[in-house]
C-alpha cells in the first residue's frame, strides 16, 4: 500500500472523529422520530424488571418504561428493553445508549452532581438489609461479626456494608459478584453466610432459592435507598416529560383514577381530575406531548398503586407491604406535586 | 564528460519517503489530539467531571483479598494497586503451573507408552475445546459444592482446615530481628550464584567435578539458619481457629484464587502442550538417533539434545500463550476474585463514575504487563536462538 493511501485513510478517520461532536437534538424528538423508547432495565429482578418464559418484560420499573412510551408515543408496547448490570447502567445513560434508566438505581448526591445524570424522582423507597440462612441462628445484624458477605458489584450496597460493619466495630469478608444471580448462587452454595442488598431485592432473590423457607431477612435496615429513573443532564425538555410522567402516575392514584374506571372519570366534574386527565387543560401540550398523557399512562399500566400491588405487592409472590411506598395521604412518602 | 543529471526533489525517492513519513506522523498525532480533545469536550457538554483527582479519595469499600495492607479507609488509588497485585499474582502462578503442565503433557503426547500418550491427548482435546469462562465456573462451583461448610471443615491436627471458605494454614509471624535473617538469605543466594559461575568455568577449563549442589544447599540453608538462631528465633506461628462464622488467624488460600488459577493452568496448559509437541517434532530425527548412538539414555536425549533445540521453535508461540493467560485472568470478575477488573474497573469505576480514566488506566496496565512479558521472553529467545558462527 502506498503511503499516500494511509494519509487519505487517516484524513477520513479524523473527519469521522470530528463529526462525532455532541448531539444537539433533544431526546424527546429523537424518541418520537425513532418511534421507540430505549429503556435500561435490570437483567433479572423479580417484581421490578424480569422477562418471562416468552421474553415479555414485567415489573414496577418496566411499568414506568411502558407509561413513558404511552405518554410520548401513545403505545406502551413501543419500548426496547436493554438489560444492564449494575456496573454498566450509569455509563449506558451517559453515552446515550438508552433514553432512560429504570433500574432500581439509588439516588445519591455524587451520582446526581458529578456524573452528568439527573434523577427523575423516587418510585420506590428502599433500604439495605441482610438475608441469612436460618440454620445459623442469627437474630440480628449486630451478631454478624466475622461473616462472609455476598454482595453485588458497583452498588451503593458495597459502601453501606463497609460503613455499617465499621461503625459497629465488626469485621467481615466481602465476596463481590457481577450479577444478582451469581450473588445468589454464592449464598446458596454457602460461600457466604450473608447476602446483602436492598430489602426489596432480598425478597425477590429469596423466592429464587431452592428452599426459600430456609433463609430469613434480618430486621435491620441499614441505609436509605431511594430508587428512581435516571436521565442525562442537560436535556430539560426530556427531563420534564420523564419527571411528570412519574408524578402523574402518583397523582392518578391519589385522584382515584384506575385502569378500570378511567372512562367514567373522564366525565368527572372534579376540577383536579379534569386537569389531570387533560379534559380541560393544555398542560400536556406545553410539555410537548398529548394533553391526555395521564389517560395514556393509566390505560397502559394503571395508576402507581395498581402497578405496585400487581408487581411487588399483594398480587405478586413478593407480598411486599406498601409501608413507606404508600401515598402521603396514607402515611407513606409517595407524593406527586399538583398538576396545574 | 557527461552532464550530471539533476534529480528533481519530488522525484528523489529518499526525499519522497521522508515527506510521506512526516505526513503520516503528523496525521496520526493530529488524530490522537483531536480524539482526546473531542472526548473532553463531549464530557464537558454532558457535565461529567474529569481528571484523576478521585484517586486520592477514600474508597470506603472492602476487598476480599489483598497482598498489601488495605481496608475501607484507604484511597481509590490504593484499590488500583490491590487489584493490580492480585492480577499479577494469579497470572504469575498460572504461567508457572501452565508451563509445567504444558511441557509434561506435550512430552507425554510423544511418549512410547500408549496409555500415557492417549491420556495426554484426551486432556488436550477436552480442555482446549471448552470455553475458559465455563471452565472457571465449573472449577469454582465444583470446589464450592464438594467442600464442607466452615463449621464442619476437614481438620488436620487442628492446624490446617479445608472448607468452602478456603484452605486455612498456619502462617509465620515475624518478630524483630527477622530482617537480619532475610539479609543473610540474600547474601547466601548471591554467594551461590557466584559459586555456580566459578564452578562452571572451572569444570569447562579443567573437567574437574565440584560437589556444587551440596555446597550450595549448605550455604542457602545454613547461613540464614545460623543467623535465625543467633537472633533468638524471632518467629511465631499464627494458627487458624474457628471464631464465629469464619476462621481467624493463619494464612488462607481462597477458593476464588484456586478455581481461577486451576482453570487458567489447565486451559493454557493444553495450548502449551501442543506448542511443545510441535517444537519437539521440528527437531530432526537424526539428532535423536545420533544422541542414542552416543549412548545417552532416553531422558537425557530429551533433556540435553532435543529440548534445547526445540526451545527455538517453542519460545515465540509460548510467549503469546503467556500473554493470553495474563489477559484471560480478567475473567476473574465472574467468580468474584478481586483482580484489577473486578476491583478497579468494577467497584471503583462505579463508585466514582470516572469511566474514561479508569478504563484507560486498566487498559494501560494490561498493555504494560503484556509488553513486559513479551520483552522478557524475547530476551530469553535471543539467548536460546541458534547462534550462527
Amino acid at each position: 500500500m502506498k503511503a499516500s493511501h494511509w494519509v487519505i485513510g487517516f484524513g477520513v478517520l479524523s473527519a469521522v472523529a470530528m463529526a462525532a461532536a455532541p448531539a444537539s437534538a433533544g431526546t424527546l424528538e429523537t424518541v418520537k422520530s425513532r418511534g421507540q423508547l430505549v429503556c435500561g432495565v435490570n437483567t433479572s429482578l423479580p417484581g421490578f424488571s424480569a422477562p418471562d418464559e416468552k421474553g415479555k418484560w414485567s415489573g414496577l420499573d418496566v411499568d414506568y418504561c411502558k407509561a413513558l412510551a404511552a405518554v410520548v408515543l401513545g403505545d406502551p408496547a413501543k419500548v426496547k428493553y436493554v438489560p444492564l448490570t449494575a456496573k454498566e447502567r450509569l455509563t449506558a445513560v451517559q453515552t446515550g445508549e438508552i433514553d432512560v434508566l429504570a433500574r432500581n438505581t439509588t439516588w445519591t448526591m455524587s451520582r446526581d452532581t458529578s456524573l452528568g445524570l439527573n434523577f427523575v424522582g423516587v418510585d420506590y423507597y428502599d433500604g439495605q438489609g441482610f438475608l441469612v440462612k436460618k440454620a445459623l441462628g442469627v437474630k440480628s445484624a449486630k451478631e454478624l461479626n466475622g461473616a462472609s458477605v455476598c454482595v453485588l458489584a458497583g452498588t451503593t450496597t458495597e459502601l453501606n456494608l463497609a460503613d455499617y460493619f465499621r461503625a459497629n466495630g465488626m469485621k467481615y469478608q466481602s465476596v463481590v459478584f457481577d450479577t444478582g444471580d451469581q450473588t445468589l448462587q454464592g449464598f446458596n452454595s454457602d460461600r457466604c453466610d450473608v447476602l446483602t442488598s436492598d430489602q426489596s431485592q432480598l425478597y425477590g432473590l429469596r423466592s429464587k432459592l431452592p428452599d426459600p423457607g430456609k433463609a430469613v431477612v434480618l430486621p435491620e435496615v441499614i441505609s436509605k435507598e431511594p430508587l428512581g429513573p435516571v436521565v442525562r443532564q442537560g436535556d430539560d425538555a426530556w427531563f420534564n416529560v420523564t419527571r411528570w410522567t412519574l408524578f402523574a402516575w402518583f397523582n392518578l392514584e391519589e385522584a382515584g383514577v384506575t385502569g378500570k374506571n378511567v372512562g367514567e372519570m373522564l366525565k368527572s366534574t372534579n376540577p383536579d381530575v379534569k386537569r389531570l386527565l387533560g379534559v380541560d387543560s393544555d398542560l400536556g401540550a406545553k410539555m410537548g406531548v398529548g394533553n391526555d398523557f395521564a389517560v395514556a399512562i393509566v390505560k397502559a399500566v394503571g395508576n402507581y398503586g395498581e402497578s405496585f400491588e400487581r408487581n411487588v405487592g399483594k398480587g405478586s409472590p413478593l407480598q411486599i407491604a406498601r409501608g413507606q411506598n404508600a401515598l402521603w395521604t396514607k402515611g407513606g412518602l409517595i407524593y406527586g406535586p399538583p398538576v396545574r | 564528460m557527461q552532464p550530471t543529471r539533476t534529480i528533481k526533489p519530488w522525484n528523489d525517492p529518499k526525499i519522497r519517503a521522508l515527506v510521506f513519513q512526516a505526513a503520516v506522523i503528523a496525521a496520526v498525532l493530529w488524530l490522537a489530539v483531536t480524539l482526546f480533545r473531542n472526548t473532553l469536550l463531549n464530557m464537558e457538554h454532558r457535565n461529567i467531571q474529569t481528571g484523576f483527582g478521585f484517586l486520592g479519595q477514600t474508597a470506603g469499600f472492602g476487598i476480599l483479598f489483598s497482598l498489601i495492607p488495605y481496608d475501607e479507609s484507604y484511597s481509590y488509588g490504593r484499590t488500583f494497586f490491590v487489584g493490580l497485585l492480585n492480577t499479577v499474582l494469579v497470572s504469575g502462578l498460572g504461567i508457572v503451573t501452565a508451563t509445567l503442565l504444558g511441557f509434561l503433557a506435550g512430552i507425554s503426547r510423544l511418549s512410547r507408552n500408549w496409555l500415557v500418550a492417549r491420556l495426554a491427548e484426551v486432556y488436550v482435546e477436552i480442555f482446549r475445546n471448552v470455553p475458559l469462562l465455563l471452565q472457571i465456573f465449573f472449577w469454582y462451583f465444583a470446589v464450592l459444592q464438594t467442600l464442607p461448610a466452615p463449621r464442619r471443615s476437614l481438620n488436620f491436627h487442628d492446624l490446617v482446615f479445608l472448607s468452602k471458605r478456603g484452605l486455612y494454614v498456619p502462617a509465620p509471624v515475624f518478630g524483630p530481628g527477622m530482617e537480619w535473617v532475610g539479609l543473610a538469605l540474600l547474601a547466601a543466594l548471591i554467594a551461590v550464584w557466584r559459586l555456580s559461575r566459578w564452578e562452571t568455568r572451572r569444570r569447562e577449563a579443567t573437567g574437574q567435578i565440584f560437589p556444587f549442589w551440596r555446597v550450595a544447599a549448605a550455604l542457602a540453608i545454613g547461613a540464614p539458619g545460623l543467623v535465625f538462631l543467633l537472633a533468638g528465633a524471632p518467629m511465631t506461628w499464627s494458627v487458624p481457629a474457628l471464631r464465629g462464622f469464619n476462621f481467624a488467624g493463619g494464612g488462607v488460600l481462597l477458593p476464588e484464587l484456586v478455581a481461577l488459577w486451576f482453570a487458567l493452568t489447565v486451559y493454557t496448559g493444553t495450548f502449551i502442550a501442543e506448542i511443545v509437541r510441535s517444537g519437539i517434532q521440528a527437531v530432526s530425527h537424526g539428532q535423536t538417533e545420533a544422541a542414542a548412538a552416543l549412548g545417552l539414555k532416553r531422558g537425557q536425549i530429551i533433556r540435553l539434545v532435543v529440548l534445547p533445540q526445540a526451545l527455538r521453535v517453542i519460545i515465540p508461540p509460548l510467549t503469546s500463550q503467556y500473554l493470553n493467560l495474563a489477559k484471560n485472568s480478567s475473567l476473574a470478575t465472574a467468580i468474584g476474585y478481586p483482580d484489577l477488573v473486578n476491583v478497579f474497573m468494577g467497584t471503583t469505576l462505579n463508585q466514582t463514575g470516572q469511566a474514561v480514566e479508569v478504563v484507560a488506566m486498566t487498559m494501560s496496565v494490561y498493555l504494560t504487563i503484556s509488553l513486559v512479558i513479551s520483552l522478557a521472553m524475547n530476551g530469553y529467545n535471543k539467548r536460546v536462538a541458534l547462534k550462527e558462527r
